[in-house]
């Protein structure tokens, strides 16, 4: 095979470019690579999701260097660094702000996805990728969360790791195992400090290069789910709706980078704990195994999954169908590539039928995510009169509901998407 | 469909009840501007507090964010401590004060956050006499707490009426009930800035990070203008 000249400068860059492909790397992924001149504001959120991992990874080595991974010493360590270090309070903030934009971010871009069919044929791949990063993600953010070690840190942690007790015949030893004791305790803080600061990262590291290869391999698809490499132009063989991703995205993208940063800067500045939100009151007082806080919540982003969780009863006094449940609506969006059996990829020519079921997952979603940050008795319990619900939470029966919506959008979709009336695609994308 | 959400709502809507009947907390006057309540603030918490409560995550010296001196500080302050630069430790020790109080009384540090301001100028507020108390008092926002009413001399007795569920000031004390407030509001206030010394810093570097942001918002926009002007 004959070798491509891969540079055409001499100085530096020639002398690089004959050691290693720099130029053609630059060429292949940024000035030469062709992206759908059609993105709209729903395509900043990968860029954006690269950032705020860039970031997190950042601000975690400098807290790394202050923070002391000990029972004994873990919650005046964090005091330290918002009082103490220079500077340590911005740090804080922006990594435990940077954790909850992540899964803004990250929820806004897997939305994208089911909006414009990112995840059909050839992307199967690429959506896999994306959908074990976010498992990871939540994984990542679930370590993190002990780590400050006050109450909601530990009662959180105990509460999800007393879930795998629930597993048939092993829970509790793989309860134990996880923990490394009897109960959350330094062994455990230990342990999720290292899952948190290097094994994981890691491998968010690796998947995200995936991830974006994956990108590259089969280029991007656009709003219009139209494939823009079937009308290339004939003389250079480029994609006529195609534009170089350097300059014109690296340009538009700073200007989603500026908005979010408003965005970002606004809520450390002025609401780092966002109304409880992103910093929950009770995780200012120090984790204590003897205490149960009244109301154990996770932080917001798994809420929708925790109500799943609790919305499930228990069979046979065993927990673990409510376990299998949450588990299940994480993993189902592995599947979504070979549900949906529609004939065109973007919501612009699905027909009413998919816009209905992607309006009722997402409704599901958020009134599943409020209900997990509240106790099941917010809304008070039904009238006892009433035959089968009478005495039962208000809040349970809706969070059953919506469970039973939100897993119907995914095992109906082979159905409804075969039935829904689609609309013509066109040749060309439009702007 | 509009049927089945009607008869939806008609079930559900008149069940709903609300049956956590908390107290109702009253608002504290926090004004983290005005250094003269914080230095009071500071004072009394030091005077009436750090003896059984700690505040170790603070150091003394912060208190020059305040507008005090090292000099002020250690001159009045430094009851339980010999330099400026330490934490406001005390000296009871954790078991010991679990063995005397049932509870051994928190570090307050950022009690502030966890309880919020409202709660701890009304939880100074209510407390009232109550013979069945191994101390002698009770409070009704926080209910049974193993607190003794440190501040009844300058409050005096409150007695709760059971029936109404009010309290009613039976002995005056030192302070009249608007200088007692603003004693606590002080207390309350100085908590407030001692869970985050640097509050006040952050927003003010906040604002010069948006103008900032902003400002750059503006270039992108006109530099993405630019490159995209020929795009159709």
């Amino acid at each position: 095979m004959e070798k491509e000249p891969n540079t055409t400068s001499n100085g530096m860059l020639g002398w690089i470019d004959e050691r290693f492909p720099l130029s053609s790397f630059i060429k292949n992924h940024l000035t030469g690579y062709y992206a759908p001149k059609n993105f709209n504001f729903w395509y900043f959120f990968g860029a954006l999701a690269l950032f705020v991992f860039v970031m997190q990874i950042l601000t975690g080595i400098f807290l790394t260097m202050h923070y002391k991974p000990s029972a004994s010493e873990a919650f005046a360590s964090v005091e330290y660094i918002m009082r103490d270090v220079s500077f340590g309070w911005l740090i804080r903030y922006m990594h435990s702000t940077g954790s909850s934009l992540f899964f803004v971010v990250i929820y806004l871009h897997m939305f994208r996805g089911l909006m414009y069919g990112s995840y059909r044929k050839p992307r199967e791949l690429l959506w896999l990728f994306g959908v074990f990063i976010f498992l990871l993600l939540m994984a990542e953010a679930f370590f993190g969360y002990l780590l400050p070690w006050g109450q909601m840190s530990y009662w959180g942690a105990q509460v999800i790791v007393n879930l795998f007790t629930s597993v048939p015949f092993i829970g509790p030893d793989l309860a134990e195992w996880v923990r490394g004791d009897y109960l959350v305790s330094d062994a455990t803080l230990n342990r999720f400090f290292a899952f948190h600061v290097i094994a994981l990262p890691l491998a968010l590291a690796g998947l995200i290069f995936g991830h974006l290869i994956a990108l590259h391999e089969v280029g991007s698809n656009n709003p219009d789910g139209i494939d823009i490499k079937s009308t290339k132009d004939k003389k250079t063989g480029i994609p006529l709706d195609g534009i170089p991703f350097h300059p014109y995205y690296t340009v538009k993208d700073l200007v989603g980078l500026s908005v979010f940063l408003i965005v970002f800067a606004s809520i450390i500045f002025f609401a780092p704990e966002m109304g409880g939100y992103f910093l929950e009151a009770n995780n200012f007082v120090p984790a204590n195994p003897l205490v149960t806080p009244d109301h154990i919540a996770p932080v917001w982003y798994f809420t929708p999954f925790y109500s799943i969780l609790r919305a499930v009863p228990p069979l046979f006094n065993s927990q673990f169908p409510g376990v299998a449940a949450m588990g299940l609506s994480v993993l189902i969006f592995f599947f979504v590539p070979w549900l949906d059996k529609s004939k065109v990829r973007s919501i612009r020519y699905k027909g009413t039928l998919y816009k209905k079921w992607l309006s009722t997952f997402v409704i599901s979603f958020i009134v599943l995510g409020y209900l997990g940050t509240v106790p099941s008795n917010v809304w008070g319990q039904f009238y006892s009169a009433i035959p089968i619900i009478g005495g039962s939470d208000v809040a349970t029966i809706i969070a059953r509901i919506f469970t039973v919506t939100y897993f119907l959008f995914f095992i109906l979709m082979p159905i409804y998407s075969r039935k829904d009336i689609t609309k013509t695609v066109p040749k060309r994308v439009r702007m | 469909m509009k049927n089945i959400i009607i008869i939806f709502a008609i079930i559900i809507l008149p069940s709903f009840s609300f049956a956590s009947e908390s107290v109702k907390l009253q608002k504290a006057p926090i004004d983290l501007d005005d250094k003269k309540s914080l230095q009071r603030g500071a004072r009394n918490f030091v005077n009436y507090c750090l003896n059984c409560h700690s505040a170790s995550y603070m150091r003394y010296n912060r208190l020059t964010d305040i507008g005090l001196t090292e000099e002020l500080i250690e001159n009045n302050l430094l009851f339980t401590s010999d330099k400026v630069g330490n934490p406001m430790a005390i000296s009871m020790k954790y078991s010991d004060a679990k063995k005397w109080f049932g509870a051994a009384p928190p570090n307050l540090s950022v009690t502030a956050r966890s309880r919020g301001a409202d709660w701890i100028y009304s939880y100074l507020r209510s407390f009232y006499k109550d013979s069945s108390r191994s101390m002698g008092w009770n409070n009704v926002v926080y209910k049974n707490s193993a607190m003794p009413h440190i501040l009844w001399e300058l409050q005096g007795e409150q007695h709760l009426n059971h029936d109404t569920n009010e309290l009613k000031l039976a002995v005056p004390g030192k302070l009249s009930p608007k200088e007692y407030n603003q004693f606590v509001g002080d207390i309350t206030n100085y908590m407030v800035f001692m869970s985050e010394p640097g509050q006040q810093k952050r927003r003010q570097i906040g604002y010069y990070v948006l103008a900032f942001l902003f400002l750059l918002l503006v270039l992108t926009i006109n530099l993405k203008k630019e490159y995209w002007k020929n795009i159709k």
